[in-house]
């Protein structure tokens, strides 16, 4: 001993377990070392600082920090970041392409489908799903498929609208190009 | 919020699975969806030493009738494909009916029918729904696989007759002999809470006819409740008022709810006995169109 204090090494079973995992978010290829328990929304939001996903009630609740998984709504705060590992995630920040917006974009900015904001990007990640699935929903479908995302602002009211508002727009766009048929 | 800390393994085959579960010695836990694990993760009523990820297991994921009729439903099979099996409506109406009640549709994307009635969670439906079936777990462990009715699976709340080595890799619901009928209702305040109460009713039938019924109750007692002695009732006879009204007093008996902030025990027993009438009183009239 050359000092009055030296720090004993850290155990070698106190090490922290971690995993490399290699997700496409947004079409873009990403590996990242994470331990386990990191939750994919974080994964997203402070490893990725993709900040668009928001964490609204971190208990599973309310559908603020819904992602794509391989095309299908998930709440990001409920799974493992570890869990995405050979899976495609798409976040907000995926929805509009070079220069355009997405339908759905357009939707809630043409008929004003958020106030605060705040559930927008959950909202629009869902209603995505649901028009790739469904091209033409009824409203009751709308309300159906978002039912799990909740809004504290709107009653609901324009964001169905919004919906609704991209369904037709896709089906008009995808009318012109003759796909589809 | 954070989990506290855990190993984690991801294995490719079932028997790595069990092999890691042996090891853990009943620190490990299986993560399937995760729905409901990763909630009491994160809020540290659960800390397990390691999670064994079973979701890249081959083979889990099936939705199959046999062809005996009884459906198979994987550890992987995720509510959303219950949802969506229309072809379970004629065969099998109280899964049907009860699929699209399962949460919310973003969590219907991940969680599973086998891992939510591992959970015994005495508010969730699916072991209702299986306890008023007749279903059973098929549960794998190192020494085999052995077969175990739901009703006896579900020990108490959150608890099941699992060993910790074991995995359950299946859910079985049998045939009905004759005419399937019956249905599943929930009251929730909103979208995703907790069911204030539900109510799962299988029968089969000949002609008008019970020939079996079974019955089960969800969120209103420490664990999920049967109610099939109630059901009995129903058996041997046709559809009547009086019987649909000694099936729905003998179910509102056995109920054992607690009042809380989503209603009085009075008012719960009400919707359990509410909920009863209703389902069969609309398989008696299906029944009635259909002669």
């Amino acid at each position: 001993m050359t000092s009055l204090f030296e720090e004993v090494p850290r155990a070698e079973d106190d090490a922290v377990p971690v995993r490399t995992v290699s997700v496409t978010v947004n079409g873009e290829r990403r590996t990242v070392k994470v331990e386990p328990r990191l939750l994919l929304a974080h994964m997203i939001r402070h490893g990725l600082k993709l900040t668009g996903t928001h964490t609204g009630c971190d208990t599973s609740n309310c559908g603020a920090c819904t992602v794509l998984l391989d095309g299908r709504p998930v709440k990001s705060c409920t799974m493992l970041a570890v869990q995405a590992d050979g899976h495609e995630v798409t976040t907000v920040e995926g929805l509009a392409g070079q220069s355009e917006l997405h339908p759905v974009q357009e939707g809630f900015k043409d008929e004003h489908g958020l106030q605060c904001g705040f559930c927008t990007p959950g909202m629009m990640l869902t209603a995505k799903a649901l028009l790739d699935e469904n091209p033409d929903p009824t409203e009751d479908e709308v309300r159906w498929a978002l039912s799990g995302n909740l809004c504290r602002c709107t009653g609901y009211q324009n964001i169905v609208k919004s919906v609704l508002w991209a369904a037709k727009k896709q089906r008009a766009a995808a009318g012109e190009t003759g796909a589809g048929e | 919020m954070y989990p506290s800390r855990f190993g984690y393994e991801s294995p490719r085959a079932l028997d790595e699975a069990i092999e890691l579960l042996s090891r853990g010695q009943g620190e490990a836990k299986i993560l399937a969806g995760g729905q409901s694990l990763i909630p009491m993760l994160k809020l540290r009523f659960a800390s397990p030493e390691m999670l064994v990820d079973i979701n890249n297991l081959p083979g889990l994921s099936h939705l199959t009738v046999d062809p005996d009729g009884s459906l198979r439903v994987g550890a992987l099979c995720r509510h959303a494909q219950l949802e969506r099996a229309a072809a379970l409506a004629g065969p099998f109406p109280t899964i049907a009916a009860a699929a699209p009640l399962v949460a919310d549709p973003i969590v219907r994307n991940r969680g599973t029918l086998v891992g939510s009635i591992c959970h015994a969670d005495p508010q969730g439906d699916w072991a209702a729904v299986a306890i008023a079936l007749g279903a059973s777990v098929v549960a794998q462990g190192p020494s085999g696989r052995r077969r175990i009715p739901v009703a006896d699976f579900v020990s108490g709340p959150f608890q099941n007759v699992l060993a910790y080595d074991e995995v359950a890799v299946e859910v079985v619901f049998p045939a009905a002999a004759g005419t399937a009928a019956g249905g599943y209702l929930k009251l929730e305040r909103r979208v995703g809470d907790f069911a204030t109460a539900g109510v799962a009713v299988g029968l089969e039938r000949s002609g008008a006819v019970v020939t079996r019924a079974g019955m089960a109750l969800t969120g209103v007692g420490g664990a999920t409740i049967d109610a099939s002695e109630a059901a009995q009732a129903l058996v041997g006879g046709e559809l009547t008022a009086d019987r649909i009204a000694r099936a729905a007093d003998g179910a509102a008996a056995a109920a054992k709810p607690r009042g809380d902030h989503r209603g009085s025990a009075a008012y719960k027993r009400h919707i359990v006995h509410t909920f009863v009438t209703r389902i069969l009183t609309r398989v008696a009239d299906d029944v009635e169109r259909a002669a």
